[in-house]
């Protein structure tokens, strides 16, 4: 099993700038300052080992698309964000021209889940399957609804893939390919919905625009349960734990904190924070991951947990 | 968790002993609201004397963020003091830091409530 996380950022894309790579650079030229390197491969290893994370990489702006694979010919996916357009075109190149078999399952149809579906390149490959799972009611009209004139010039009626909407029920799990998936509803406006795939022993949990009332043990029982001994945990951590319950409490969305809290009481082995407030920087964001993996340390029981913060292009294998 | 209270001429000293966590949260509320909503009502402050409190989690820190919340909405104050290093390592992890005037001593977080509360404090 295979996790890949094609759009990470929360509620809009968001790129570098030219003065953001100048940024870059210029602090990693500083911090090399006095030492020389004899070819591309010698600076390429003091990078990876010597230089921080956000100085040699960017966690991304792609909007929320994380492919779920496991072997066999159909592919899975969680969400539409902007990060299904470089999903279609690695469907596209992997098929060579074979029409693909594509599940997606929607947390929800706010539009940052969904802008990327116009964008996805095997839904205009004729008898390519697309099949949309969802518990929302909306789930359709929201589709079709983005594709309207005068919002975007191809209506999704011409899109020649084969499209089917599958109804889900929260709480049940649905055998959909090889996979067990169970939808677990969630607190967000117009509701959203986590997912959990399991696989052969392995289960992921895709847990993005969620958010926790910490008075509330019932709810962290039920999520804790949700969770329980997951092997990765996607986890909506768009702020730090005071902006989440305070200027942005009833935003919809978590905290690094709570994503720690609640892996441990699940005991599930490795966090991965994800739907990145699109305001944060790099430098934020990696300050965030290290914030929550000290808070893991200060409060671990009897088993580490892993915590790591999602980028678009990161793979994790189960 | 325990909370004792003791008056500085204005200002109110609350010492938190123990854990704050989603088990003692609800009643924690229920208590430091009382003295908010008195403290304000005397134009005084509050300062939260955490030398005792052990650990305090998300459930926790929500508790001192309704406290700041009824205390700013009734023009009240409230300072945090003498934090044991993991809980001030965990105000500054969840940013509570920006949220809360921190300072080392209950002593400094009285100097800041008023000169009359450090004084009525250095005479025991």
């Amino acid at each position: 099993m295979r996790v890949r996380f094609w759009g990470t950022r929360g509620s809009i894309p968001v790129a570098l700038t030219a003065a953001d790579i100048r940024d870059k650079l210029a602090q990693a030229l500083v911090q090399a300052s006095g030492r020389t390197f004899e070819s591309f491969e010698e600076a390429h290893a003091y990078a990876t080992s010597e230089l921080d994370f956000n100085l040699t990489h960017t966690f991304g702006g792609h909007t929320p698309c994380v492919e779920i694979e496991v072997p066999g010919d159909e592919y899975n996916v969680c969400d539409m964000g902007s990060g299904a357009r470089p999903f279609g075109v690695h469907v596209l190149a992997r098929q060579a021209r074979k029409p693909a078999v594509v599940n997606i399952f929607q947390s929800h149809v706010h539009w940052d889940h969904i802008m990327g579906f116009p964008f996805f390149g095997p839904a205009y490959v004729p008898n390519t399957k697309i099949r949309i799972h969802g518990v929302h009611a909306v789930l359709e009209e929201a589709y079709r609804m983005q594709m309207r004139e005068p919002c975007f010039p191809v209506d999704f009626s011409q899109l020649a893939a084969n499209i089917e909407f599958v109804k889900l029920e929260a709480g049940k799990p649905h055998r959909v390919g090889d996979l067990t998936v169970t939808p677990h509803l969630q607190l967000h406006s117009g509701d959203s919905y986590g997912y959990r795939f399991e696989h052969e022993g392995k289960s992921v949990v895709y847990s993005t625009d969620s958010e926790h009332k910490l008075e509330n043990r019932g709810e962290a029982e039920a999520f804790a349960q949700f969770f329980r001994g997951a092997d990765v945990v996607i986890f909506d951590a768009m702020y730090a734990l005071a902006e989440a319950i305070s200027v942005k409490a009833d935003w919809g969305h978590s905290s690094n904190i709570v994503g720690v809290e609640l892996c441990q009481m699940a005991r599930a082995k490795h966090l991965v924070l994800f739907h990145h407030e699109p305001a944060n920087n790099d430098a934020t964001l990696e300050g965030l991951l290290k914030e929550a993996r000290r808070f893991e340390e200060l409060t671990r029981g009897e088993s580490a947990l892993r915590v790591s913060a999602a980028y678009d292009g990161l793979e994790i294998d189960l | 968790m325990n909370v004792t209270s003791r008056r500085y001429a204005t200002a109110v000293v609350l010492r938190v002993e123990g854990r704050l966590d989603q088990d003692t949260c609800v009643g924690f509320t229920t208590d430091i609201m009382k003295h908010v909503e008195a403290s304000a009502r005397d134009g005084g402050a509050i300062v939260l004397d955490l030398s005792s409190l052990e650990y305090v989690s998300s459930a926790g820190l929500r508790c001192f963020m309704l406290a700041s919340r009824q205390a700013k909405s009734q023009h009240g104050r409230i300072f945090v003091a003498a934090l044991q290093p993991m809980v001030q390592e965990i105000f500054e992890i969840s940013h509570f830091n920006l949220v809360f005037q921190v300072f080392p001593s209950v002593r400094e977080a009285l100097g800041a409530a008023s000169a009359e509360a450090a004084a009525a404090f250095d005479k025991g």
